[in-house]
């Protein structure tokens, strides 16, 4: 079925940045215009939402698998090889859809209170909505060359906002590093699309041709190609070892980093690999190896969460554990569980960063949690609605994270993985470690000397019923996908329509095990209140005394082994080329031809010396050589 | 009275060998003339002496010829000297290095 709209939602933002970065640029900066940018801002996403639920509805109208198709033009056509710029919107793509335009309005309202001061509010939105429309161009383009278009402008407009705050030099370091290591895993995409494009020999190159063409190919060829789109979903999913951009990221304004981790941007290496998975299926060594890589980026990241202290960076590396999670999941071949725990995340992800965001607001851009503590009382609406969050993401019952964090376990350890399994659950304990030791330590514990004396800023409306509507959806999106175990149906999963694996579970089997993740979590509850609520006297910013605690409260060093490692030998061969072999070698070889040049020249110019006698003896000899060739070679013939 | 061929090649070649030595040792520009002028009977020489060794009158109509053009051109010669003469007031052919290179006119 065909329709317009999947393309207006596309254009949608995308006008709305073009009015937006228009008006900032050319208006006059004495004049407010905030209230014109709030209503392109606002407006654009929430008509695209609108749009998407139509859409989204009018689907589901359709018989069982139907899309709708949005063809806007033929781009390239060589032949009867053609690729168009289409979009299409299908059951995975409809979820997305959904989840990026819903939450990236509410984060966009969000913003507008946020930042209503700043200098650069019509900028921020112009930018803003530029995200949000690459982030739809990749969700909804019907072929993997216009998803790459939208992975690139994602990559760009991460770029843009992250380093938003450009008068901060550290903010344009953190911008060129996000970018940089997005680069390096947009060349693996680019090239697994380059060799899929040679190996297939479909007339077309949009989705469906691709996956009906799969099976002509080699497996082994078909490996590498998954394996190098995986790295394109490493760079841009954060995960190891392309993950280093992420915690720096934080250094744009907070909304940034709400619409980087919940609705766009690292969800798209997830949603790739959803997409491709007809591709993914049938090279299970490497739907094993992203799981694993998926696992240890979950891990490491849950530790690294254990021992930062600003409040940022532990969501930060939160977002890159439970990215994990997502990547255990569609490596195992359990795509809609991940596509699952995706939308979940997003709601609860986005409810974290907005809450951090309003308590980095009301303390003045304070960002330490050591240096909050007792919000609780001051901070009702933020404190309960974090409280939400925390406890989904921890894994608590009814809460979304749990159905949808325990449904990846339950499948790994039913499939047999039962090393993944058991990382997943060490992840579980640091997550809900991690994540209570925040909230205590923000809202609970004793109140610092700092934070209590300074009056806070009170808070924006706008900034406030947001974090509602994202808590009520982490508390019962998890619903969507109820387990059969619980007397649900997983419709969410049957609604997707993936080619997941099949794992059962006997029920008994299923509750044992989520009611040990549920052990464990309060586990990490207890730990983290042990720890932070109940000493009696004030508490202080933890003191590292042993090596380990204090290498992962630096995050194990990597940052600088990747630049002793990458960076500065790097830097050496660009101070090698900039010293010796572009001056010394290229310039030098030239320069050396041209004195060369000059020098025969400058002999050959002695012979031309004006003196008569000179240019007679010249030409005799010249003559007597011409007449001794002539008589040797032609006239001793005869 | 005939004689032997070889010996009007040897004379001529003797002459040209003269006007070669001529025009490149010495500098003075009538010399010089002299020299060519020198060379240029050489080559008649020779050229009326295989007219006669081969039973073809045209070598011969061409010396004669010759002699004709070198007469005319003696004359434009010696009006040249005259010229290159009043400019310099000498006859040195080492003075005249206007052309050399890197030399302004």
């Amino acid at each position: 079925m065909n329709s317009s709209l999947p393309s207006l939602i596309v254009l949608l933002p995308f006008f709305g940045a073009g009015v937006m970065g228009f008006m900032y640029l050319f208006v006059p900066t004495g004049r407010d215009l905030r209230r014109f940018y709030v209503a392109v801002g606002i407006g654009a996403p929430l008509l695209a939402a609108l749009l998407g639920l139509i859409v989204v509805g009018e689907m589901l109208t359709l018989p069982d698998s139907a899309s709708i198709a949005s063809p806007l033009y033929s781009w390239i056509a060589i032949g009867s090889f053609e690729i168009d710029v289409a979009f299409v919107v299908d059951q995975l793509s409809a979820v997305m859809l959904l989840v990026v335009t819903l939450i990236g309005s509410l984060i966009h309202i969000y913003a507008v209170g946020y930042m209503w001061d700043d200098q650069g509010f019509g900028k921020f939105f112009a930018y803003f909505n530029f995200f949000l429309g690459a982030m739809l161009l990749l969700i909804l383009a019907d072929n993997p060359i216009l998803l790459f278009i939208g992975w690139e402008l994602v990559g760009l407009a991460s770029y843009l906002l992250i380093g938003f705050y450009h008068h901060d030099t550290a903010n344009i370091t953190a911008a060129n590093k996000a970018f940089l290591l997005n680069r390096v895993g947009d060349f693996g995409f680019v090239s697994g699309l380059g060799l899929l494009f040679v190996l297939q020999n479909q007339s077309g190159f949009d989705f469906v041709a691709i996956f009906s063409g799969l099976g002509g190919i080699d497996a082994t060829m078909l490996s590498l190609v998954g394996l190098l789109l995986f790295v394109g979903a490493m760079g841009k999913s954060a995960q190891i070892p392309l993950y280093v951009w992420l915690p720096d990221a934080m250094a744009g304004p907070t909304p940034v980093s709400a619409l980087i981790h919940a609705a766009t941007m690292v969800t798209a290496g997830v949603y790739m690999v959803a997409r491709f998975s007809p591709l993914y299926n049938r090279i299970p060594d490497v739907g094993l190896f992203i799981a694993g890589i998926g696992a240890a980026s979950a891990l490491l990241a849950a530790l690294f969460a254990s021992w930062q202290n600003d409040i940022k960076k532990i969501l930060a590396y939160s977002t890159m554990s439970q990215l994990g999670y997502m990547f255990i999941a569609v490596g195992l071949g359990e795509y809609s569980n991940g596509i699952f725990h995706l939308a979940a995340h997003a709601f609860f992800k986005a409810l974290l960063f907005m809450g951090a965001g309003a308590v980095i607001i009301a303390l003045h851009h304070e960002q330490d949690i050591f240096k909050m503590g007792g919000l609780g009382s001051r901070l009702p609406a933020v404190r309960r609605t974090m409280l939400v969050a925390t406890l989904a993401i921890t894994g608590i019952p009814i809460f979304a994270g749990f159905f949808s964090k325990d449904a990846i376990l339950a499948y790994a350890f039913a499939s047999g993985h039962t090393t993944i399994w058991a990382v997943g659950v060490v992840v579980a304990f640091l997550t809900a470690y991690y994540m209570f030791r925040l909230y205590f330590v923000v809202f609970v514990a004793p109140s610092q000397q700092s934070s209590q004396s300074s009056p806070l800023v009170p808070l924006p409306r706008s900034m406030v019923w947001p974090l509602f509507v994202l808590a009520a959806g982490s508390l019962f999106l998890g619903f969507w996908n109820l387990p059969e175990a619980y007397g649900g149906g997983t419709w969410f999963s049957h609604e997707l329509h993936l080619a997941d694996h099949e794992a059962h579970l006997r029920f008994a089997e299923e509750y044992v095990l989520d009611g040990f993740n549920v052990l464990v979590a309060l586990l990490g509850i207890a730990m983290a209140y042990r720890k932070f609520v109940r000493p009696a006297h004030p508490l202080n910013p933890p003191v590292h005394r042993l090596a380990w605690q204090s290498a992962l409260a630096n995050t194990l060093y990597i940052d600088t082994l990747y630049d002793r490692l990458i960076v500065r030998p790097l830097r050496g061969l660009s101070d090698l080329q900039d010293r010796l072999i572009d001056p010394k070698i290229i310039d030098g070889s030239l320069r050396g031809l041209v004195a060369l040049y000059r020098g025969v020249a400058a002999q050959s110019a002695r012979l031309q010396n004006g003196n008569l006698r000179w240019y007679a003896l010249t030409f005799l000899l010249a003559v007597s050589g011409i007449s001794l060739y002539l008589l040797i070679a032609i006239g001793g013939a005869s | 009275m005939t004689v032997n061929p070889d010996a009007y090649f040897a004379v001529a070649t003797l002459l040209f060998s003269l006007g070669i030595l001529g025009v490149i040792s010495r500098r003075n520009l009538l010399v010089i003339y002299l020299s060519i002028e020198l060379m240029l009977n050489a080559v008649n020489l020779i050229l009326a002496t295989f007219s006669r060794l081969h039973p073809d009158e045209g070598g011969t109509m061409i010396a004669l010829f010759m002699i004709g053009v070198i007469a005319a051109e003696a004359s434009l010669f010696l009006a040249v000297i005259v010229q290159i003469y009043r400019k310099k007031h000498t006859l040195d052919s080492d003075a005249f290095t206007e052309l050399a290179q890197g030399k302004k006119l």
